[in-house]
């Protein structure tokens, strides 16, 4: 049956991620903004709330996806599970602060990328740690199968050699998710993911990033100087591929993490949305629902465009995270979640630093940082661009090189 | 039985019942339905709506089709003849843009009725119900719509010109314009929005009475929908004509609901023109090899998706709220300002993708983008 509502479970779930949001990072966003590259010690207790709270919630805990799955089957074999409940945690989160959000302790997209192919002795070793992704090179950012990063096998180690930027939480993270080649003449089925411990020798830090938001959130940058690893931190087949199947098992990572960068761009823009509601508010600006925008003013016309534009950002990123709970596939979905949410956090952010005029853009308010934390969203795990040609090489049929 | 549902007051559709978690998936009674509407769109419909749209005039066989369907009927109470027990709105949006993948024009003529079945059937009292539903569950249901635009700039559905004045006898009087009523001409039935001590209110008037008046006024699109003018002079209505006794709250959500409606034709013709530029842009040669294979032209495609799905979900909440008697006046309200902007640009991206052929009547684009003009835009019409 169909139903655009959060259920209640999830609703109480998303009010207590408000409320850590809310009473725990809003506090010290500005803070941590300004003291780049400073470590937001506040986050180590609420990361560990966090973990116990996970715990103690059966089904929307760190179980395995397919456990949760098993265990939310309603009888209509319709599933609400781990990446609706992850979805909307994080877009309350990223209400809060997307930045600090992005260095919550254990919470890096590396784990993602481990949990999805990783054996039982793997889990054992690395669930529940602090995992990185460490992707992009100095000359590979969205084409991805283009990384000179190497892995080569050297008895019972890959020795790892190259350069990652980009990294975030690379100098927190306990570890790193390295994507490197086993044969840069093969091209995309030889790229593979290892696990390297944050304080291998081989793993130096360059730098790290001075940007232009999410700037609680560090971005590093390495050198692997012969960076050795035991052969069993190889995620997923050691084998080189030689169809594109190799490389799509890469790739499929993105098909839960999309969905979740789509909710950090609802959550932020939300925020932006609440305050300049509450400011046009006190200003004697009425919102109608029932008005046409043409017969209200112009402020309230922008606002409900922005609203417009948010909702449906919303409600697609909770398309493509339910339909990975459901084991549909949702590359399209996620990329068009992500695409819409992202492009509409940058302007509803940006947009509504304009309807607060001088209020909005100076910083004693929070909406000029959400409008430079935002833009990000539409950038990293596939920037506008590279969604798009997900989604027109799918509707379209073409291959990526038939659409390049 | 205008007695015995008298004593027993007006029948009801109840709420539906809220689901329980969230699922994007139909019912297998909405696929079924879905799937026969589709079928009917694509292989009826949409091969005689050329001619529909030049001739302003859907075909009668195509409005008895309809009703075979049961398109009149989704709203119609048990009691009353209708088949279903609990309030449909999503499945009247689902039927709304099954319909409008055949053409938008057509589907405003088959659905414009139901729109009034429905608001008789939500707030119709046991002699409004009994004087006006049977007609709507026969084989061959009125023409009937619900008026509420009139011809002005800035047009407000909450600031009516149209007039409702109580007279010394008891009945009200009923004066004013309203602007493209779908197949106004020959009308049978019409729910129209005046203005009542300040406050918006719905009369039921029937087709011929006094000092009602139709002109045909064809549009840009929706042509098929046959929109004409009525005119409203010194129209005496007896007091049994006024629905809901002028509640405010039923008026918003008529508007609501209608916005609605509009939203979920444009979905229907906005996943027509996906459908079709896919195809087009994937056969087209330019510079030696299909267009689709370049960025500017397969990204104008990737943005219809993006913004149709976004529309569809928007609309689905909206009427899920709906159907299960919860506020649903916001999500209406953001839907309709999706499809106003995101349903027009799919419109005019899909000529544009055609190039000089989209700008022509050998393809429907043209058509199409005409008819998600109207979406977004106007008011009233149908209601879901």
């Amino acid at each position: 049956m169909i139903n655009l509502e959060i259920p209640k479970k999830l609703e109480t779930l998303a009010g207590q991620a408000h409320m850590a949001a809310e009473h725990v990072l809003r506090p010290i966003s500005r803070k941590y903004d300004r003291a780049e590259h400073t470590y937001p010690v506040e986050l180590d207790t609420l990361a560990e709330l966090i973990a116990q709270a996970n715990a103690a919630q059966a089904g929307y805990d760190t179980s395995t996806p397919a456990e949760t799955s098993a265990a939310k089957h309603a009888a209509d074999g319709n599933v609400n599970g781990r990446s609706l409940a992850s979805l909307v945690g994080v877009i309350e989160m990223c209400w809060g602060d997307t930045g600090l959000m992005l260095t919550m302790p254990r919470q890096g997209l590396g784990q993602a990328a481990i949990m999805a192919v990783a054996t039982p002795e793997q889990l054992e070793r690395f669930g529940g740690k602090w995992a990185a992704m460490a992707i992009t090179e100095p000359g590979a950012g969205s084409d991805s199968a283009a990384i000179r990063t190497t892995a080569v096998l050297d008895g019972d180690e890959y020795v790892l050699n190259g350069e990652k930027i980009f990294v975030t939480s690379g100098d927190r993270a306990d570890l790193i998710v390295v994507w490197a080649t086993l044969d840069r003449s093969v091209g995309r089925g030889a790229i593979k993911s290892f696990v390297v411990e944050r304080d291998n020798p081989g793993l130096k830090l360059d730098r790290l990033e001075h940007k232009l938001g999410i700037r609680a959130s560090d971005t590093a940058n390495f050198v692997l100087d012969n960076c050795r690893v035991p052969k069993e931190n190889l995620l997923g087949s050691p084998e080189i591929a030689t169809s594109r199947e190799g490389f799509a098992g890469v790739m499929q990572t993105f098909d839960n993490t999309r969905p979740m960068i789509a909710g950090m761009a609802v959550g932020v823009a939300r925020a932006a949305l609440d305050r300049a509601r509450e400011l046009l508010a006190e200003a004697g600006v009425e919102i109608s629902y029932d008005r046409p925008l043409a017969a209200q003013s112009a402020a309230v016309a922008e606002f409900l465009r922005l609203e417009a534009d948010w909702e449906a950002g919303r409600l697609l990123a909770l398309k493509a995270a339910w339909m990975a709970d459901n084991r549909m596939p949702n590359t399209v979905a996620a990329s068009i979640a992500k695409a819409k949410a992202a492009r509409v956090a940058t302007d509803v952010t940006l947009s509504c630093v304009a309807l607060c005029g001088t209020l909005g853009y100076g910083e004693d308010e929070l909406l000029e940082k959400w409008a430079r934390d935002a833009k990000i969203l539409d950038i990293f795990e596939g920037t506008q661009q590279i969604q798009q040609l997900v989604i027109a090489r799918q509707l379209l049929g073409k291959t990526s090189s038939e659409l390049k | 039985m205008s007695a015995e549902t008298h004593l027993s007051g007006p029948s009801r559709q109840t709420t539906a019942v809220p689901g329980a978690a969230f699922d994007l998936t139909p019912t297998d009674e909405q696929r079924m339905l879905v799937d026969a509407v589709r079928d009917f769109a694509l292989n009826r419909v949409r091969p005689t709506a050329l001619a529909a749209d030049a001739g302003c005039r859907t075909p009668p066989e195509l409005l008895a089709t309809a009703a075979e369907l049961g398109l009149t009927t989704i709203g119609v109470p048990e009691a009353l003849g209708g088949v279903l027990e609990h309030r449909a709105t999503v499945t009247a949006a689902l039927i709304a843009e099954a319909l409008a993948e055949g053409d938008m024009g057509v589907a405003l003529a088959c659905l414009a009725p139901a729109g009034v079945a429905t608001v008789l059937g939500l707030w119709g009292d046991a002699d409004q119900q009994a004087a006006h539903m049977p007609a709507f569950v026969g084989d061959a249901p009125p023409a009937a719509a619900i008026a509420i635009a009139e011809p002005r700039v800035l047009f407000d559905p909450f600031a009516l010109q149209t007039r409702a004045t109580r007279t010394p006898a008891g009945d009200f009087q009923l004066d004013g314009v309203k602007a493209l009523v779908p197949r106004a001409a020959g009308a049978e039935l019409l729910v129209v929005a005046a203005e009542l001590d300040g406050t918006p209110a719905l009369f039921l008037v029937e087709g011929g009475t006094d000092g009602v008046t139709a002109e045909s006024q064809p549009a840009m699109g929706i042509r098929a929908a046959a929109t004409g003018r009525v005119s409203f002079e010194n129209v005496v209505l007896p007091a049994s004509a006024l629905l809901a006794d002028s509640d405010p709250q039923v008026y918003r959500e008529l508007v609501a609901l209608g916005r609605i409606g509009w939203c979920a034709l444009a979905v229907g013709t906005g996943q027509a023109v996906l459908d079709y530029v896919s195809a087009y842009v994937n056969e087209r040669v330019a510079f030696g090899e299909p267009i689709a294979t370049r960025q500017s032209v397969a990204f104008m495609v990737a943005n219809i998706a993006i913004e149709l799905d976004g529309l569809r979900l928007v609309t689905h909440r909206a009427a899920g709220l709906a159907e299960t008697g919860r506020d649903f006046v916001r999500e209406a309200a953001l839907a309709r300002v999706l499809a106003a902007r995101h349903a027009m640009q799919i419109g005019s991206d899909g000529v544009q993708l055609l190039g000089g052929h989209g700008y022509t009547k050998e393809h429907p684009v043209e058509r199409w983008f005409r008819d998600l003009r109207a979406a977004g835009m106007l008011e009233g019409a149908l209601a879901l």
